[in-house]
């Protein structure tokens, strides 16, 4: 059975800066960055062991998470308000703050 | 059929090099070997294979079409596409299989963009198969870091006061661009509304412009 969801909507987080080996579905730019969750999706296998024949469990928690553009790119040229939305696994975020 | 009737073909033409005619990959060959051991073994005949394959291609731009259209004459409809893209597709005759899509509604201050950095999520099953440029480095690349300036370059320019949100496609979601139904269409038939709903404007790249007499 998988935990509770760690994180509610609204909570700002902080995605691991972390650099394990193999299949990981993580985007690189996202690592070490703040953001804030927008939603939970819901629960599936984790890929990281789906991808090497495993059967994914335990599921994780998966979050569709929003980064202001400036928080992750220094020098971004477009509009303060900019966002990326990405989803990641509960495993991958911490709480920030 | 030869195009060269008298025979007399005795200039060399350029070229073009068969798909066949590159090195068999890694991944190419363990396709190959898998989709063999398959059948050999009674899992899956080639007859379902080569549905499966017939029924992806079938895919189009042409049903998400239908569906946004729709969503934009029935306020209810919308709700329920929001909610759960899949669903509400069903209720149009549209298959989506398993994959959960999940829509994000661009207004007239939010422009939402799909790309999947990692590699080429898509809503196959409602759009069809990606453009090759969705697939390519260079969108999946700039489309997170410069998305302004990738949208220039396919033509649309956004005002600052319109934030620009990127979806990044990295899981087990695919997106699709509920875009903004355009002024000078009031009245239109879901149909003739249909139409002007192109692939890139339900990934983002474009907006439907009011065309057509």
């Amino acid at each position: 059975m998988p935990d509770q969801p760690r994180f509610d909507p609204g909570s700002t987080v902080r995605v691991k800066s972390l650099t394990p080996p193999g299949h990981v579905r993580t985007p690189w730019f996202t690592r070490g960055k703040n953001g804030v969750v927008v939603q939970l999706l819901g629960t599936f296998g984790n890929p990281e062991d789906l991808a090497y024949g495993g059967n994914g469990e335990p599921r994780r928690p998966l979050y569709r998470v929003s980064f202001r553009q400036s928080a992750l790119w220094p020098d971004y040229d477009g509009a303060e308000t900019d966002t990326l939305v990405a989803d990641i696994y509960e495993h991958w975020l911490e709480p920030e703050g | 059929m030869s195009h060269d009737p008298a025979g007399s073909h005795d200039h060399p033409h350029p070229r073009q090099p068969d798909i066949e005619d590159g090195p068999l990959t890694h991944h190419m060959a363990l396709t190959e070997a898998v989709a063999a051991l398959l059948q050999k073994k009674g899992v899956i005949t080639g007859e379902e294979l080569r549905r499966t394959l017939e029924d992806i291609d079938s895919r189009s731009p042409a049903d998400g079409a239908r569906v946004v259209a729709r969503a934009w004459v029935d306020p209810a409809y919308r709700e329920r596409l929001l909610e759960d893209v899949n669903t509400a597709a069903a209720e149009l005759g549209i298959d989506t299989g398993n994959i959960p899509i999940r829509a994000v509604e661009s207004t007239d201050t939010v422009h939402q963009l799909v790309v999947c950095t990692l590699c080429s999520c898509y809503p196959r099953m409602l759009i069809g198969l990606p453009p090759d440029w969705y697939k390519a480095r260079a969108y999946r690349s700039r489309a997170v870091r410069e998305p302004r300036a990738v949208l220039r370059e396919f033509g649309l320019t956004l005002p600052d006061h319109v934030e620009v949100r990127v979806h990044d496609s990295t899981a087990d979601m695919r997106y699709l661009v509920l875009p903004r139904r355009p002024g000078g269409t009031q009245g239109w038939s879901e149909e003739r509304l249909a139409a002007i709903v192109t692939r890139d404007c339900m990934v983002g790249t474009a907006v439907p412009v009011a065309t057509g007499g």
